[in-house]
C-alpha cells in the first residue's frame, strides 16, 4: 500500500511539474520574447487564469507525502532548509510579479515587476531541478533519519556534499532549458504574431540544447551515482524509460518544424514525464538515499504511516482528484485558445 | 475568509434584482479581495512547508495524523478556490451571470474549507483525538472521523469564521462611511455601509454566543490550567470571579488595580454562582502555559474588543432602522476608525489560543522544546526569519498602497443601460482599442 502511495506522490509532483513547468518556464522566457507592453501582457494573459490553480499541485504534493510520508517530509524538508527558505521566497516574489504588475500603468512600476517575474522564475527552475538532483544523488543522512546541507562545500559529489555540486547545478541547469521549451511551446500555442514567432524561435534555439544536455546529464547521473542502474538491470522493462525521453525529443523536433505546436507540447510533457518516472524507478524502493551509506537510506517502508491512514487517505485522495480534475478540464476549457487583449483587462478586474 | 461571503451577497442581490449597482459594489470588493488572496497565497505557503522545515521533529511524531487533514486542504479546498478565482476574476465576460455567480459562491466554499482543514488541524494539537502510539514514539491515526470531527474543532470553527466576517463586514462599513463622510460614491456608500453593518450585527452576537462561550467551557474542561491564566486565578476556589480590567502580577499572585464581576466567572463556566473553578496552583509550574501576562492581555484584548464591536454594531443598526444613519456623522465616523480593531482582535484570540497551549506543541503529549528542527541551527533560523521580515514588510507596504488605491479610486460607476447603449455605438479608433 505504502508503494501505490509512493507512485501517487510521483504522479502528484509530475503533475505540479508539467502544469507549474509551462508558467515557470513562460516567465523565464517573457523578459527575452516579450518586448513590448501589450506583448508582456499576453503573457500574463496566457498564464494569469491558471498559474495559482497549477502552483496549487505542490501544495496537494506536499501535503499528501506529509501525511503518507511523514518522516521524509520532516527529514527533507529540515535538512533543504536553506535552498527550501529562498524557494518560498522565490515563490512569493512571483506570485506578486504576476499579480500585481497591472495595478498601477506606470513604465518603472511594470518594468520591476516584470524583472521581478522573469528573473524568479528562471531561479526556481534551477532550484527544483538541483532539488531532484539531490534527491537522485543522496544527502549525509545520520542514524536518526534526518540531515543537514549547507549550499555548497567542495562542489564534488561525495559523503559531505552540498546542496550544489557540479551534478545538482547541471540538474538545474537541464530543469532549466526543460522548461523554457516547455514554456515557449506553451506560449506558442496560446498568443499569435511577433510573440508567437519568437516562441517558436526560441524552442528551435533550445531543442538541440536541451538534446545534449539531456544525452550529458544521462552519462553525469550513472557516472556520479553509479547504483541508479541497478533497477533497471534487476527489471529490463525501466528501459523504456530512456526510449520514451529520446522518442518525445525526436517527435518534439518533427511536430516543431511543421508548425504543430500542440503536438509539441504534449511531445514536451511526455519528456519531462518519462525523465521524473526515470527517476522515480531509479530511486524505488528508497525515497531519500543516504550518501553515508545504503543502511541509513530512508524507504518507503521506515517512513510510510500507519495503515489506516493510508486506506481512509485512498477514499478522500480519489474524490478529491475526480473533483480537481473537473474544475481543471472545466478551467482550461473555458480558457482555451489564443489570447485575446480585449477580453476584460489583466489582472481580472 | 470573511469578505468572500459578503461578495457572495452582493452578487446574489445583483442577480436577484438586476441592480447594476450591486453589481459593481461587487466588482470593487473583488479587487480588494484579489489583492487580500494573493497576499494570503504566499503567506500560506511558507507554513504548509514550515511544519517540515522548521517543526521537523514534531512532524516525525505527528505527521500520520495531522498531515491528513493539511493533504485535505490541499486537495479539497486549494484546487476549488484557485480555480474558481481563476474564473471569477478573469472570466466575467466569458461566463454567463449565473456562472459568474457561482464562481464567487465556490470561492466562498474553498476559502470556508480551507479554513476547517486548518482549524481541525490546530484543534487535534489543542486537544488530540483518534490517534494511538506506536513502538517508535510517534503517533498513528486510528479513527479518521474523529480527527474529521473533533468537537473541539466545530467551536474553534464557528469562532474563526465569525471573526473572519467581523472582520470583512467592519472593513465594508469602513469603506463605506469613509464614502458617505467624503461625499463621493454615495450610492455604493450606502449599499457598503448597509451589507456591512447588517452582516456585522449577526456575527459579532455569534463571536460571543454560542462560539466564544462554548470554547470557553470546552477550556475549563479540557484545559483548565489555560482558562486559569487567561483569567489569571491563582487558587482554585467556589464562586470565582471574572476579573474585567487590571495588571496581573506573576510573581506576588494577585492582580493590580481590579476591576472584578464577583462569582462571574464560575456561572460562566459552568452555569452557577457557587462553583469550583481551577486555579493556576493546582498545578504543577512547569505546566503553566509560559508567558501568563501575554496571554492575560490577549485574551483580555479580544473578549473587550469583542464586547466593544456588539455596541457599535447594535447602535448603527438602531439607526438605519431609524433611517438616519447615511445622516449620523459622528456614528460614520466611528465605523470608519473601527476598521483595525478586528484585525487586532482575531490576532489577540489566535494569540490566546496559542499561548494558552503551551508548554505544549500537542496538549498532554508533546512539548513544543521538542518539536523544533533540532538540525537547523540558530544561525541558519535567524537568517530566514530575517529574510521573512523583510519580505513580510514589503508585502505589508505593498498591500496597503495597493488597497489605499483601490479605495482612492472607488468602484466603476455604474451606467445606465441606455448610456451604455450609446457609448456601445461610438466609433473607436484604434488607439482607443488600445
Amino acid at each position: 500500500m505504502a508503494t501505490i502511495w509512493f507512485m501517487i506522490v510521483a504522479v502528484m509532483v509530475a503533475v505540479y511539474v508539467l502544469l507549474d513547468g509551462f508558467d515557470l518556464g513562460a516567465g523565464a522566457v517573457h523578459l527575452f520574447i516579450a518586448r513590448t507592453d501589450e506583448e508582456r501582457r499576453m503573457v500574463i494573459r496566457a498564464i494569469g487564469p491558471v498559474w495559482d490553480g497549477n502552483e496549487v499541485w505542490l501544495l496537494a504534493a506536499g501535503g499528501t507525502l506529509y501525511f503518507a510520508f511523514p518522516l521524509l517530509y520532516a527529514s527533507s524538508f529540515s535538512g533543504f532548509y536553506l535552498p527550501l527558505m529562498m524557494v518560498l521566497w522565490l515563490l512569493m516574489l512571483r506570485a506578486i510579479g504576476i499579480e500585481f504588475r497591472a495595478h498601477i500603468q506606470e513604465q518603472v512600476w511594470k518594468g520591476f515587476f516584470d524583472a521581478i517575474f522573469g528573473v524568479s522564475s528562471i531561479l526556481l527552475a534551477i532550484f527544483f531541478g538541483a532539488a531532484l538532483g539531490n534527491v537522485v544523488r543522496g544527502v549525509p543522512l545520520n542514524s536518526d533519519g534526518y540531515f543537514f546541507e549547507p549550499l555548497w562545500t567542495n562542489w564534488r559529489v561525495g559523503a559531505q556534499n552540498g546542496i550544489l555540486d557540479w551534478y545538482t547545478v547541471l540538474c538545474g541547469v537541464v530543469a532549466l532549458v526543460t522548461l523554457v521549451v516547455h514554456g515557449s511551446l506553451y506560449l506558442a500555442n496560446k498568443t499569435r504574431g511577433e510573440l508567437n514567432e519568437r516562441a517558436r524561435k526560441v524552442a528551435s534555439f533550445f531543442w538541440p540544447v536541451q538534446v545534449l544536455l539531456t544525452i550529458f546529464s544521462l552519462i553525469a547521473t550513472v557516472y556520479a551515482v553509479p547504483h541508479v542502474l541497478e533497477n533497471y538491470s534487476k527489471w529490463p522493462i525501466g528501459y523504456l524509460v530512456p526510449a520514451l525521453v529520446i522518442g518525445s525529443l525526436i517527435y518534439m523536433y518533427y511536430a516543431h518544424s511543421r508548425e504543430q505546436e500542440r503536438g509539441a507540447f504534449v511531445a514536451s510533457c511526455v519528456y519531462i514525464v518519462a525523465m521524473l518516472v526515470g527517476a522515480a524507478f531509479a530511486l524505488y524502493p528508497n525515497v531519500l538515499p543516504a550518501s553515508t551509506g545504503t543502511n541509513f537510506s530512508l524507504t518507503i517502508a521506515n517512513t510510510a504511516t500507519g495503515a489506516h491512514g493510508m486506506s481512509v487517505g485512498f477514499v478522500w485522495w480519489g474524490i478529491g482528484m475526480v473533483l480537481a480534475a473537473v474544475y481543471f478540464i472545466f478551467l482550461y476549457r473555458m480558457f482555451r485558445g489564443r489570447v485575446r487583449l480585449e477580453d476584460g483587462n489583466d489582472h481580472g478586474y | 475568509m470573511g469578505l468572500a461571503p459578503l461578495i457572495v451577497i452582493l452578487k446574489t442581490i445583483a442577480l436577484k434584482t438586476g441592480d447594476e449597482r450591486y453589481d459593481a459594489a461587487a466588482r470593487f470588493w473583488a479587487k480588494i479581495f484579489g489583492i487580500n488572496f494573493v497576499i494570503g497565497v504566499v503567506t500560506g505557503i511558507p507554513m504548509e512547508f514550515q511544519f517540515g522545515t522548521n517543526w521537523s521533529h514534531f512532524s516525525r511524531f505527528a505527521g500520520g495524523v495531522i498531515g491528513q487533514t493539511l493533504a485535505m486542504e490541499g486537495c479539497f479546498a486549494f484546487f476549488l478556490e484557485s480555480t474558481f478565482l481563476g474564473l471569477f476574476l478573469y472570466g466575467e465576460k466569458r461566463l454567463s451571470k449565473g456562472m459568474h455567480w457561482f464562481s464567487a459562491l465556490m470561492v466562498f466554499l474553498g476559502s470556508w474549507m480551507s479554513g476547517y482543514f486548518i482549524v481541525a488541524t490546530d484543534a487535534w494539537m489543542q486537544h488530540p483525538v483518534g490517534y494511538e502510539r506506536i513502538a517508535n514514539g510517534s503517533v498513528q491515526l486510528t479513527s479518521f472521523w474523529k480527527l474529521v470531527l473533533n468537537p473541539w474543532a466545530w467551536w474553534q470553527y464557528a469562532h474563526n469564521m465569525s471573526g473572519a466576517v467581523i472582520t470583512g463586514a467592519f472593513v465594508m462599513s469602513a469603506v463605506g462611511a469613509f464614502y458617505l463622510l467624503s461625499q463621493k460614491h454615495i450610492e455604493e456608500g450606502k449599499i457598503f455601509v448597509r451589507v456591512g453593518v447588517i452582516a456585522a450585527l449577526l456575527v459579532t452576537v455569534l463571536q460571543v454566543v454560542p462560539t466564544g462561550d462554548a470554547q470557553g467551557r470546552m477550556l475549563a474542561r479540557s484545559q483548565p490550567v489555560t482558562l486559569a491564566a487567561m483569567e489569571a486565578l491563582w487558587e482554585t476556589q467556589p464562586g470565582a470571579p471574572l476579573v474585567i480590567l487590571g495588571q496581573p502580577d506573576v510573581t506576588n499572585q494577585r492582580i493590580d488595580n481590579p476591576v472584578v464581576v464577583p462569582k462571574m466567572l464560575s456561572f460562566l463556566t459552568w452555569r452557577s454562582w457557587g462553583a469550583e473553578v481551577k486555579g493556576l496552583n493546582a498545578v504543577p509550574k512547569e505546566d503553566w502555559p509560559d508567558n501568563i501576562p501575554l496571554l492575560y492581555y490577549t485574551y483580555h484584548i479580544m473578549v473587550g474588543l469583542g464586547t466593544i464591536f456588539i455596541a457599535v454594531t447594535a447602535v448603527a443598526c438602531l439607526l438605519m432602522w431609524r433611517k438616519s444613519l447615511y445622516q449620523s456623522r459622528w456614528m460614520l465616523w466611528i465605523l470608519l476608525l473601527m476598521f483595525p480593531f478586528p484585525y487586532i482582535a482575531n490576532t489577540a484570540g489566535w494569540m490566546t489560543a496559542e499561548i494558552g497551549r503551551q508548554p505544549w506543541l500537542v496538549y498532554g503529549l508533546m512539548r513544543t522544546v521538542d518539536g523544533y528542527s533540532k538540525m537547523v541551527s540558530a544561525g541558519n533560523a535567524w537568517f530566514s526569519f530575517l529574510g521573512f521580515l523583510g519580505m513580510y514588510t514589503v508585502l505589508s507596504v505593498l498591500f496597503l498602497f495597493l488597497v489605499r488605491r483601490e479605495i482612492e479610486q472607488g468602484p466603476d460607476p455604474v451606467v445606465s443601460p441606455e448610456l451604455r447603449k450609446r457609448i456601445d455605438e461610438i466609433p473607436l479608433s484604434p488607439v482607443e482599442v488600445r
